[in-house]
């Protein structure tokens, strides 16, 4: 096993109903790679991402992390990985604050207080962190979701299903400002977004479905 | 004030004393208390069951009218099969709910069992539906005319039937996530699974009634809710996944 971040998949298949959703797909993502994955609506997107994320085994192929695959190292890829889905993931009746706590301790990664208000802060949420998910518009809960990304320097690999979704201009930019820093760090990301990534001096790879 | 600020380049590293070694049970503990505070945030919905079960027996002894002798004779099974009603009912969106919002995806993502967190959601439930009927069987057994000892023996048999009831439950909830007809479907499936917990638990205070004591009935409740915790937790898990894929 290595120590660097690297995620490999190698002639992957994924099957939805007893059919292949795309061709094989092999491919290696290294520390400070981004991957975008395009394709049509339906064309497995999802599935894929879901599937890099540990949550859907290969109907064939194999999927490894630093060298293993991820069936022998469940644990080890969970504290890895972060993956953020279609949906933000956050309770309706909590607020983000609350909900922030509760997912890093979820995921092996407790935070402070202190540290998720501040991440909070960074996505423009500061005066919301008290008020219940359930009152905020679309863009505001995705930015909630995406304050994650703000605390997760311990994880290498971000696996992101269109996490540009309902974001204004000035929400994109500070994304594209994490992810940056993301791979600046050495870090590795896998993105859908329907439109090409603005990230100066980062060559993000795609893979068309 | 809603404009996100610089790139995350300035806040201060993540304490990595903190982050390394989070222990076993921390995911668990999270999710616990996570559920415990929307539950109280949604006070009035935990207050649901409670009043399910008061409905049930004040329509029951509507129907079958002011007789003490008969009253107290039906007592045990009415109240427990109204207890039965209310701890099931609520049970059915456990997983719905966190499979709409996104949030089962973070349970499956967490490096912690899966199973051990089922167990910290069923106890969150429980605490939050099964305790108050637990704590509220005194006064829902006054119609019934039940003595000290009895209604001690109800409440000892609601203490260890309601988790059984909360595990089968959130098992036939993760059976049947996604299903249309979901709700209908996990209730007959699990209904018939909690006949033994009925019997014994209706079984025990008739047995305090009767002067034969209640103790093998209570063991027995005992011994269903130490099967009933690994083995419906580990299978709710697996049904998650499967579920999930």
């Amino acid at each position: 096993m290595s120590d660097t971040p690297d995620l490999s998949l190698d002639a992957v298949r994924v099957e939805r109903g007893g059919r292949a959703l795309f061709a094989p797909v092999s491919l290696r993502l290294g520390g400070g790679e981004l991957l975008r994955v395009t394709g049509a609506n339906g064309a497995g997107k999802t599935s894929l991402l879901r599937l890099m994320a540990g949550l859907l085994p290969p109907a064939a192929g194999r999927v490894c992390w630093r060298g293993a695959p991820l069936a022998e190292q469940r644990e080890r890829f969970a504290r890895d990985r972060l993956f953020l889905g279609h949906e933000p993931g956050l309770k309706d009746g909590l607020d983000p604050t609350d909900n922030l706590l509760a997912a890093t301790r979820l995921a092996g990664h407790p935070v402070a207080p202190a540290q998720a208000a501040q991440a909070l802060a960074e996505a423009g949420l500061a005066p919301l962190r008290r008020v219940p998910v359930g009152r905020l518009s679309q863009g505001q809960r995705r930015r909630a979701a995406l304050a994650r990304l703000a605390l997760a320097r311990a994880q290498p690999l971000w696996v992101l299903d269109e996490p540009f979704n309902a974001l204004d201009a000035a929400a994109t930019g500070w994304l594209h400002g994490l992810l940056r820093a993301h791979l600046a760090r050495g870090g590795c990301a896998v993105v859908t977004s329907h439109w090409p990534l603005a990230l100066d001096g980062v060559a993000a790879r795609e893979l068309a479905l | 004030m809603n404009t996100p600020q610089a790139p995350a380049l300035a806040h201060p590293p993540v304490s990595d004393a903190r982050a390394a070694e989070p222990g076993l049970l921390d995911g668990a503990r999270a999710l616990f208390a996570r559920d415990l505070r929307l539950a109280w945030r949604r006070r009035a919905d935990a207050l649901g069951p409670l009043v399910l079960c008061a409905l049930v027996i004040v329509l029951f002894t509507l129907g079958v009218g002011p007789s003490p002798a008969q009253l107290t004779a039906l007592g045990p099974g009415v109240l427990w099969v109204a207890a039965l009603l209310a701890s099931t009912l609520p049970l059915s969106h456990l997983w719905a709910d966190d499979l709409a919002d996104g949030t089962l995806d973070g349970l499956m993502l967490s490096p912690d069992p899966l199973a051990l967190l089922v167990l910290a959601r069923v106890a969150a439930h429980w605490v939050t539906t099964g305790l108050p009927l637990v704590l509220a069987a005194p006064l829902m057994a006054l119609p019934f005319g039940l003595d000290g000892a009895q209604t001690l023996v109800l409440m000892a048999s609601l203490a260890l039937g309601t988790p059984v009831i909360a595990l089968l439950g959130a098992l036939g909830a993760a059976l049947t996530l996604g299903l249309r007809g979901g709700v209908l479907l996990g209730a007959l499936l699990v209904l018939p699974l909690l006949a033994p917990v009925l019997i014994f638990g209706a079984g025990a205070v008739q047995a305090q009634a009767a002067g034969l004591g209640a103790t093998p009935h209570l063991s027995l409740l005992g011994a269903a809710l130490l099967l009933a915790a690994p083995g419906a937790a580990l299978a709710t898990a697996a049904a998650l996944r499967i579920a999930t894929e």
